[in-house]
């Protein structure tokens, strides 16, 4: 493999992590790294892309409040008329990252792999399946190059000491009505204690809390742990915590040192996301909750006991 | 106010899944249901046409099973008409693929608004909607947590890492939604019999010229080999006598986390 690209996400003036993580890993697969990224601030992201393996950094420019998928995908796809196409394009999954790999795949015609944990020299991809309990390998069949969309914390970010990477301005080109969605004004959630993505503990409830006025067990239990609280898609589809929680195949992977399940079962589409957790710990009713197959330390017992007990003994200590 | 409702068909979730070992196909040949995620755009897409006070929902679905039943659910919550692309050739078609023979069918009806969810319960690869989206030339807004329509103009509350954005897009525009941004309805005994004599366009993929660019052949790209991930193994299970709570504070403090 000679030519790699990767997507890197600019994020209040630095690259996000999962980006950092993508180069590190594109760094071993024996070619040249390029990056790609958006919004103009290339100068001051060079130096963390080309510390990260990065020897060039296209910078889309200021995309004006435009949603990035359709001028992004534009800008790759206008450097690939001028510079060739690469081996591969990795992309980090996210919002934005998606929207990228799926603008491109219809751009270039070429086909789309996501929710990869794993990417090999040879162009093999793994895939997660049936809540990670087995892998699915796959390649590119197609000419062109093949877009892979990968998701966070499949590989560790480590700094290789690269020089600064040297800024190259694209362009997006004529992108006529696909680039109309605009963004208007920025609405930042209030949060307290750590990121769920980088929190050392996580305590997580699900369909077993019962109502949604029990999450609050939840939050409460986290913050005594200096922990982040997350949930189950069960109860962010009912709507009793917003997307931003949701751990899981469709939400966010977490790795804390430990996890602590509450009244979650433990379906497949959940365990993808918390499943790299050094510890877990489970708290269910059901004694034969999938959720116990993997946990290392289980309670079977009443989530609305054994929480709020718990609660108590990590305040009084 | 005309809205397509892209909705797809797959295996009952509570049933246990498995590929097929030769094709590495997820085994479609049980029954198929509405996929949950779906019916959020439904349900969201029947409240914006009650909102305009004219137009009417359209569903459009690809599958290689002649299967209606997960169509027919939709058409029983209110939506007006289907399409459904169905052949055998589609077995084994890749998300571009999909995202072309949605395309070509959403063309027929040329809508003013077409929503999605964010991704399928089955596959979860994430990019149709916006493939689409691409294909008919259209803007799209994805994660959307809120909907309203402004006269020719989408207004989207659109999940971020950290809160949401306000985005705004003109219409005609792909939105997919994320669960939980409506909550959908139950078809009515009355909605289930009506759907009954709704009308169902059934097409194949050689109608909409796209015969070769779906299937496994037509896929850019194809699984190698299933391997069985690295096992976690069971640990230590206490049932709860007044005691549990004690057992978890020593544990974490075991991990050295307390």
């Amino acid at each position: 493999m000679s030519n790699i690209w990767v997507v890197v996400e600019p994020a209040n003036g630095a690259l996000t992590t999962t980006s950092l993580e993508l180069l590190t890993h594109a760094r071993t697969l024996g070619g040249t790294v390029s990056a790609i990224t958006w919004g103009g601030q290339g100068a001051a992201l060079a130096a963390q892309a080309g510390e990260y393996g990065a020897t060039t950094l296209h910078d889309a420019g200021d995309l004006g409040g435009a949603l990035p998928g359709a001028p992004v995908a534009g800008a790759i796809t206008g450097l690939i008329a001028s510079a060739g196409a690469p081996d591969v394009i990795l992309i980090p999954t996210s919002y934005d990252g998606r929207d990228i790999a799926g603008r491109l795949s219809a751009k270039l015609n070429t086909g789309v792999l996501t929710n990869v944990t794993g990417y090999s020299a040879d162009g093999a991809t793994e895939h997660p399946v049936f809540g990670g309990t087995q892998i699915v390998k796959a390649r590119f069949t197609s000419g062109g190059p093949g877009i892979v969309v990968i998701r966070a914390k499949s590989f560790a970010a480590e700094s290789a000491g690269g020089a600064p990477a040297s800024v190259n301005s694209i362009a997006s080109g004529d992108l006529g009505a696909t680039n109309s969605a605009k963004i208007v004004a920025s609405h930042v959630e209030e949060r307290v204690g750590p990121k769920l993505e980088e929190a050392a503990v996580v305590v997580s409830g699900g369909r077993g809390l019962g109502e949604a006025s029990a999450y609050a067990l939840i939050e409460e239990a986290a913050k005594l742990l200096n922990g982040a609280s997350g949930a189950s898609r069960a109860i962010v589809d009912a709507g009793w915590v917003p997307y931003s929680k949701q751990v899981g195949q469709t939400g966010k992977t977490v790795k804390p040192t430990v996890y602590i399940a509450c009244g979650i079962s433990g379906a497949t589409q959940h365990m993808v996301g918390m499943k790299g957790s050094k510890n877990i710990v489970a708290i269910n009713k059901d004694a034969d909750a999938p959720i116990f197959q993997i946990a290392d330390f289980g309670i079977v017992g009443d989530v609305h006991k054994v929480l709020p007990a718990l609660i108590e003994k990590l305040k009084s200590r | 106010m005309n809205i397509v409702v892209c909705v797809k068909q797959i295996p009952d979730p509570a049933a246990p899944a498995s590929l097929d070992p030769t094709t590495h196909n997820l085994d479609r040949t049980g029954k198929l249901i509405l996929d949950e995620a779906d019916t959020y755009g439904v349900e969201m897409a029947l409240q914006l046409v009650d909102k305009a006070g004219a137009g009417e929902v359209t569903v459009v679905s690809m599958g290689s099973s002649a299967d209606l039943s997960g169509v027919r659910n939709a058409l029983a919550m209110g939506a007006a008409k289907a399409i459904v692309v169905s052949d055998d050739s589609l077995r084994g078609t890749d998300a571009l693929g999909t995202a072309k023979v949605l395309a070509a069918a959403i063309k027929r009806v040329n809508p003013d608004l077409v929503l999605c969810a964010t991704e399928s319960s089955d596959g979860y690869t994430g990019t149709v909607p916006v493939q689409v989206a691409e294909i008919l030339g259209l803007p799209s807004v994805t994660f959307a947590k809120s909907v309203t329509v402004d006269g020719s103009t989408v207004k989207v509350d659109r999940q971020t890492d950290g809160g949401y954005d306000e985005v705004t897009s003109p219409l005609p525009a792909v939105v997919t939604v994320t669960a939980g941004v409506v909550e959908p309805r139950y078809a009515s005994f009355k909605g289930i019999m009506a759907a009954k004599s709704k009308p169902v366009e059934e097409l194949t993929a050689a109608d909409l010229g796209l015969a070769g660019e779906t299937g496994a052949a037509g896929a850019g790209q194809e699984i190698t080999s299933v391997v069985a991930a690295e096992a976690r193994a069971a640990g230590e299970k206490h049932t709860d006598e007044g005691d549990g709570a004690d057992k978890i504070v020593a544990f974490l403090e075991s991990i050295k986390v307390l």
